[in-house]
């Protein structure tokens, strides 16, 4: 039954549209300009391009869910992916559609104003202060640069503020109605969003939790509500907090592996099975290998160590120098070694010991864990030998070698034990991609393993292999896997020669798990190290708080318009001085408190608390992390904590105002000051807009006005 | 009911203190008995009943005394027994007891740790009788003629302290004989802990001052409704002593201060809290804890480093660590009472700030050149090279030069200036990046020319020798520095030192998580079947009931709250346990983590042994829980039952302990003959573990 009048009553918060319609604006006006690749797109635009492409990378700066949403913006935007991020400052293409790739960092950007708007108020303060955070936080020239390109710092904030946000509501909402946990719900899909955007997400993500557990701890010694309804709170919560954003985080990986599916330039740091999974590259020759290692099979044998290159058993018509240049005498045979890249002469021939021919029987005989094997190499038809001689490069291990009997009283030991280390039957057949091998040296027990030194010249600088009497030593330099393999029919040397150099072929397909790949891939990205690198812009995190270096974005390239990281000096002292006070006069407060003196009613001084937890306390988290950390750092990486800081500022005022202040004339004085110090804030974006936009030019001499602090960099173009 | 009902007895009789203490103390022992009173049940109505409980120092029972002779004579007689084996230098006594002789000798050497450790063990091999002339060049060599065991015997002296130590904390925060009695047992017959007490070593001297530490820490917060009578002061000081002690051996000495620290911040918080205490008081008992825990270590460890530098005054191999001035001080050193070129005077043309020079290598004669070529490691820089020679060069090879801090014009001084060198082509600083080249640099370290103009310690050089005919000479002894810069720049080069010990790529280095689960030992002495073998490798029966307890804890702590929390009816005892599992277990429990996490992000080369300061908190945890554990066995049985539960499963733990120490004992006292994997072995069929390599 349809009851009438038919009524709709809807609230709209004026000033929060008004805010929100300004912060579209500061954020999305003319985004396509300038139409050229802005400092750190440099980095990302090749992952979009690369995205688009679905070719596989690996990036070790985040998770993937950052670049999932760059190209996202991308993709909708029609972007092809055909464009060579090689230099900041380099013209996009005329039919390139700048506007859409650099569309969704702004957006989150904007989105931010009101979030900070909403934050304020469900920290139960006034509508006047929620207002003032949000001025602080349009009016921040930083966070404007740094949303309106191509970069992902806004997204997270973005999500780090919706987290809290969401929790807030949760927490605030007195109805004991369903409808509260998808609020809960949504705090954790964006605490998953924000630790899958960059890692730095995780610290909120903690923090929140750690806000979340106090709660539920009272919820706990609610002793008004029974066990059961307890228990249903506390499950819920669990699954919201911990559960969805755990499995989120996977998802954003699924998302990431199924979207890049091609071969690329990264595929060398994944493993065998890895890149087997990958279009073309190893795939594309591996695709229709047989499966199974039998005697007779031709394989190459890849390091499972990626360190320090990704590497191939080998040996070449070469023998080991008779002296080093040390004096140390060697055996003089054929070297083995380990070479990075493809070749004819990293293949081998497994051997059974008790024949003579090289062929593959029908059916071909399997090797299996723990059968002893010869190892012949295709094209010298020399054994994998190895002696009581002590290697080039590491003398505590013995030396491999190609055999070759010189009559110098120095028998052939080349037989070598199959041991499988990731085997999960007993006498599990060796496989070819998936199977990890040991090979033990039967006569010695040293197992046979790439010291990841380079040889001299005299070795063409391809790396030393070893084997080493180190059964214990759990390291991935002494497994090996077969990469590629055929089963040999030559009898003779010669057609054996041609064999090698002909493609394998046959067809099967060959899965590697989606869970295998992700924690591969995970935990690639986790201790994969770049070199560490110096930054003309790099800054240290105590230079940050007074903003003592600022970044050039971008300069064009013959006038003087020019982006730069600059906050808004004004708004960003006085956010700093507002966590002094605050930290100051909790202390205060804590100490008289102690000693039973009420200066604030409790309902006051939990407000005052929370507040401390949730701005203080990001601002701690998002800031002190970088005090350890040993990485190249940008003044950047602050803006998160920033975020908090403007926040504070308002709602601490506030509590001056309605707890601290009792005399109208002191009341009026605040507000005065108020005032001025917005009107300062304002005049000061205002002043820094060319260098925010890139837009109006600006002279030399009106440049060298705006560089308030001389250790600022601001670019000058020789007239 | 509680603590603080005793306290509050104290106010409102005032000096009856003494009395109300005695009454107090006579309950608590009322309690610490419960375990082997067979009237157990009546013990709980009796608490409630006037409700008055105080853990405070156990009375002079005659049992108690003889508990604690036994664990002393036992803890002593298995650090004692075969000290003298192996007759030969093992594992790092190749350093520690050659620092002893450099003592001795009073040789000036360079170590990563402060320096009371190796102070310690140099004067007890001096009593001893060691004069000092053995070399310890490397393990294995034998000592031959020379009187190793006053040091040896002063390692195992202390290390015999630690079970004696933890049985006395445990006492003191559960008043549970039997509690301590685990934990001693844990210690005492813990193979990992006799073999550190064993050799000459800094950790058993550590581990010593940490836990006198936490002893005296613990005996004076007992003290506390007592304060400023003298045994209030005077665990108060000693805890400040064995503070500097720690940190006067070794820089992980800092993890015990920060939990005195954090204890002491509890202490001061809970007084602050208490209204009867005027403000004044609180000031009092926060200026003594100020002059006992942050003064007085502090005047004790600069007192450590001046009798250092004092003893310590000829050149030895510590020398190249330290900067030119520094040098001057050593008796030997080239630098020691010479005289270098300065002048004030017109009439040579002095180099000064700004100036553009050339410098020329004096053997080979070609000059200081850089160009825009990547340096050999650090690619972002530029490469330095020598170009030219007999004076001729291109512009590649003007410097300018520029004192830090320095304004135009300024002398370029010896040694005082701190001086960079900016190349004029192309502006970079010259650089030392620190990083090893590789053989064909004879390892020698890197310099580059670095774009990167901000001032770093990297990129500043000083003079160090000078030599000009016309200028004369001043002596260097007015730049010798005083004694805060010796201090800090020692502090410096040790901080340096101490995270210059980078893993190397190769090595099988030790990881934090091998270390609770006792993973991997470390090898003291042999290494084949012909030679003597120790093994430094924890009991594992111990260090897996440490483990689990840890785990036990967590659940019994988690458990135990919440069922207070939610208003669960808990009698006395149940209560009583619970306030002890979060009150003492939560000090032990923090004294574990303190000195477990800090590990994890540590950039230097980690060894198996530095887990032992944190196994002692394990330990003495494990007695604090399982006690507790096994006293809860009424919990699910009648207590007729449960009392022999607790009971056997006390015993159950001792036997089990002892048992596994007998199994393990060869790994201490020295094995001979075949490896562990072979059936002839004194080890056999006890390599429970692959990455065990004895």
């Amino acid at each position: 039954m349809l009851q009438l009048p038919l009524v709709v009553t809807v609230q709209v918060d004026l000033v929060l549209v008004l805010i929100s319609s300004l912060a579209f604006l500061t954020r999305l006006s003319c985004l396509s300009y300038p139409n050229a690749v802005v400092f750190d797109e440099v980095y990302y635009g090749q992952f979009v391009s690369l995205y688009m492409k679905r070719i596989f990378f690996i990036d070790d700066s985040g998770p993937p869910l950052g670049h999932i949403i760059l190209a996202l913006g991308a993709y909708l935007g029609g972007f092809d992916g055909n464009f060579v991020w090689n230099r900041i400052g380099a013209e996009y293409p005329m039919g390139m559609n700048v506007w859409s790739l650099r569309l969704l960092p702004a957006l989150c950007g904007a989105l931010c104003v009101p979030l900070g708007y909403l934050l304020a108020l469900e920290l139960k303060f006034s509508h006047v202060s929620a207002l003032g955070a949000a001025v602080l936080l349009l009016l921040e020239n930083s966070l404007i640069v740094q949303s309106r390109f191509l970069l992902l710092e806004s997204v997270l904030i973005f999500f780090v503020l919706l987290a809290l946000l969401s929790y807030l509501r949760f927490q605030n909402s007195t109805s004991s109605s369903w409808s509260r946990y998808g609020w809960l719900l949504l705090c954790g899909v964006s605490c998953a969003a924000a630790v899958g955007v960059k890692y730095m997400g995780l610290v909120s993500y903690l923090l929140l939790l750690g806000v979340a557990s106090v709660d539920t701890w009272n919820v706990i010694g609610d002793r008004a509500a029974s066990h059961l309804s307890v228990c249903v709170q506390c499950f819920c919560r669990f699954m919201c907090l911990l559960v969805v954003p755990a499995l989120l985080y996977i998802f954003w990986f699924y998302i990431h592996l199924s979207v890049l599916n091609h071969s690329g330039p990264h595929d060398q740091l994944m493993s065998s099975a890895f890149q087997a999974s990958l279009k073309g590259g190893l795939s594309r020759i591996t695709k229709g290998q047989p499966l199974e290692v039998a005697f007779g099979s031709q394989v190459t044998l890849r390091s499972s160590a990626s360190h320090p290159v990704p590497c191939w058993l080998h040996s070449h018509k070469a023998n080991y120098p008779v002296r080093y240049e040390n004096g140390r005498g060697s055996s003089h045979q054929q070297q083995v070694t380990c070479y990075p890249f493809k070749d004819v002469n990293n293949w081998w021939i497994i051997k059974d010991p008790n024949r003579q021919d090289l062929v593959v029987d029908t059916p071909p005989k399997p090797v299996h864990h723990g059968d002893v094997i010869q190892l012949v190499h295709g094209m010298t038809s020399r054994f994998l030998n190895s002696h009581d001689v002590a290697a080039p490069m590491s003398p505590h291990a013995q030396e491999v070698s190609g055999y070759i009997d010189f009559n110098v009283s120095m028998p052939a030991q080349n037989l070598w034990r199959v041991d499988i280390t990731n085997r999960e039957a007993k006498s599990e057949v060796w496989k070819t991609i998936v199977s990890d091998v040991r090979l033990v040296h039967v006569n010695t027990s040293a197992v046979l393993k790439l010291s990841g030194v380079s040889l001299p010249e005299w070795g063409f600088r391809q790396l030393e292999v070893v084997a080493e009497k180190a059964f214990k030593v759990h390291s991935s330099s002494l497994g090996w896997t077969v990469e590629e393999h055929r089963y040999g029919t030559s009898q003779e040397q010669k057609d054996r020669e041609v064999e090698l150099h002909s493609p394998t072929h046959i067809d099967v397909d060959r899965k590697i798990s989606f869970w295998a790949k992700f924690v591969e891939l995970q935990w690639k990205m986790l201790t994969l190290k770049q070199e560490e690198s110096e930054h003309k812009y790099s800054s240290s995190p105590v230079e940050w708080i007074t903003m003592k270096t600022n970044i050039a974005y971008w300069l064009h390239t013959s006038t003087n318009a020019q982006i730069h990281l600059i906050g808004n000096l004004v708004s960003w002292g006085v956010a700093h001085l507002s966590m002094l006070a605050y930290q100051l006069l909790a202390v205060i407060y804590l100490l008289r408190r102690r000693r039973g003196f009420k200066d604030i009613s409790d309902g006051a001084w939990e407000q005052f608390v929370r507040l401390g937890c949730v701005c203080v306390g990001s601002w701690l988290v998002n800031f002190v992390p970088f005090l350890l950390m040993e990485k190249t750092i940008f003044l950047y990486h602050y803006l998160p904590a920033l975020c908090y800081l403007h926040l504070l500022t308002p709602t601490l005022l506030e509590h001056v105002h309605t707890h601290l202040l009792s005399s109208p004339t002191h009341r009026r004085l605040l507000h005065v000051c108020v005032i001025g110090v917005l009107l300062y804030v304002f005049l000061c974006f205002w002043t820094f807009c060319p260098l925010t936009y890139g837009t109006p030019e600006l002279s030399a001499s009106q440049l060298q006005r705006l560089k308030w602090r001389d250790s600022w960099d601001i670019l000058y173009r020789r007239q | 009911m509680d603590k603080a009902d005793c306290p509050s007895q104290n106010k409102t009789k005032d000096f009856s203190t003494l009395r109300n203490r005695k009454i107090c103390a006579s309950k608590a022992q009322q309690s610490s008995f419960s375990l082997l009173s067979k009237h157990k049940n009546v013990q709980p109505a009796e608490m409630s009943k006037d409700g008055t409980q105080l853990p405070s120092p156990p009375g002079h029972e005659p049992r108690n005394k003889t508990l604690l002779i036994l664990v002393v004579v036992l803890s002593f007689s298995t650090r004692f027994y075969k000290l003298a084996e192996p007759p030969h230098v093992c594992w790092d006594e190749t350093h520690f007891g050659k620092m002893g002789s450099y003592y001795i000798n009073r040789t000036f050497f360079f170590d990563v740790h402060p320096p009371l450790g190796k102070m310690l063990i140099g004067f007890a091999g001096f009593m001893a009788g060691y004069d000092g002339t053995f070399p310890f060049i490397k393990p294995g060599d034998k000592y031959e003629e020379h009187n190793y065991l006053g040091m040896r015997g002063f390692c195992a002296a202390l290390g015999s302290c630690l079970p004696i130590f933890a049985y006395l904390i445990v006492m003191e925060l559960s008043q549970a004989q039997s509690a301590a009695l685990i934990t001693a047992s844990l210690l005492i017959f813990d193979t990992g802990c006799i073999t550190i007490s064993q050799y000459i070593l800094l950790d058993p001297i550590l581990m010593f001052f940490i836990m006198a530490a936490v002893l005296s820490m613990i005996k004076f917060n007992q003290q506390k409704y007592r304060p400023f009578t003298a045994p209030w002061w005077m665990w108060l000081v000693l805890c400040g002593a064995n503070l500097s002690g720690a940190v006067g051996v070794k820089f992980v000495g800092l993890f015990i201060i920060v939990l005195v620290g954090l204890n002491t911040i509890s202490d001061l918080w809970v007084l602050l809290g208490d209204l009867n205490l005027s403000l004044v008081d609180v000031l009092k008992h926060f200026l003594a804890r100020v002059a006992g825990l942050i003064l007085l270590p502090l005047f004790l460890y600069v007192t450590i480093f001046a009798v250092h530098f004092v003893v310590l005054n000829k050149s030895g191999p510590g020398d190249g660590f330290f900067s030119s001035a520094f040098q001057s001080r050593l008796i030997g050193n080239n630098l020691h009472n010479v005289s270098m070129p300065e002048s004030e005077s017109r009439t040579p043309v002095l180099v000064r700030h700004g100036d553009i020079i050339r410098l020329e290598h004096k053997e080979t004669t070609r000059n200081l050149h850089a160009h825009r070529q990547e340096a050999p490691l650090t690619k972002k820089h530029f490469q330095v090279t020598g170009y030219g020679i007999n004076g001729s060069g291109d512009s590649n090879d003007l410097w300018r030069v520029e004192v830090c801090g320095g304004q135009r014009g300024d002398l370029v001084k010896v040694l005082r200036s701190k001086v960079r060198f900016l190349h004029k082509a192309t502006g970079c600083v010259l650089y030392s990046s620190g990083k090893t080249l590789p053989k064909w640099g004879w390892e020698q370290v890197e310099v580059t020319c670095s774009p990167y103009l901000k001032e770093s310690p990297s990129s500043q050089w000083n003079i160090e020798d000078h030599f000009h005919p016309e200028l004369p000479n001043i002596s260097l002894s007015v730049l010798k520095p005083n004694f805060l810069e010796i201090l800090l720049e020692s502090h410096i080069v040790m901080i340096k030192g101490n995270s210059g010990l980078k893993p190397k790529d190769n090595e099988m280095n030790s990881k934090p998580w091998h270390w609770p689960i006792n993973y991997q030992g470390l090898r003291f002495s042999g290494v084949n079947e012909t030679e003597y073998r120790v093994y430094l490798l924890g009991n594992p029966v111990v260090w897996w009931i440490n483990l689990a307890s840890l785990g036990l804890y967590v659940i019994m702590v988690a458990v135990a709250s919440i069922a207070i929390k939610r208003g669960l009816p808990l009698n006395q005892s149940r209560l009583e346990h619970s306030r002890l599992l979060k009150r003492a277990g939560g000090l032990l429990l923090l004294g574990w983590l303190l000195h477990y996490l800090p590990f994890y992000a540590m950039g230097r080369v980690l060894y198996y042994h530095h887990y032992f300061p944190a196994m002692l908190f394990n330990s003495m945890l494990t007695g604090v829980t399982l006690d507790i554990l096994l006293k809860s066995s009424d919990l699910l049985l009648h207590s007729v039952y449960s009392d022999r539960l607790k009971v056997g499963g006390w015993l159950l733990l001792q036997l089990s302990i002892l048992y596994s120490f007998y199994l393990f004992h060869p790994l201490s006292y020295g094995m001979m003959g075949p490896l562990a994997h072979e059936p002839g072995s004194a080890m056999a069929g006890l390599k429970w573990m692959d990455s065990w390599d004895f």
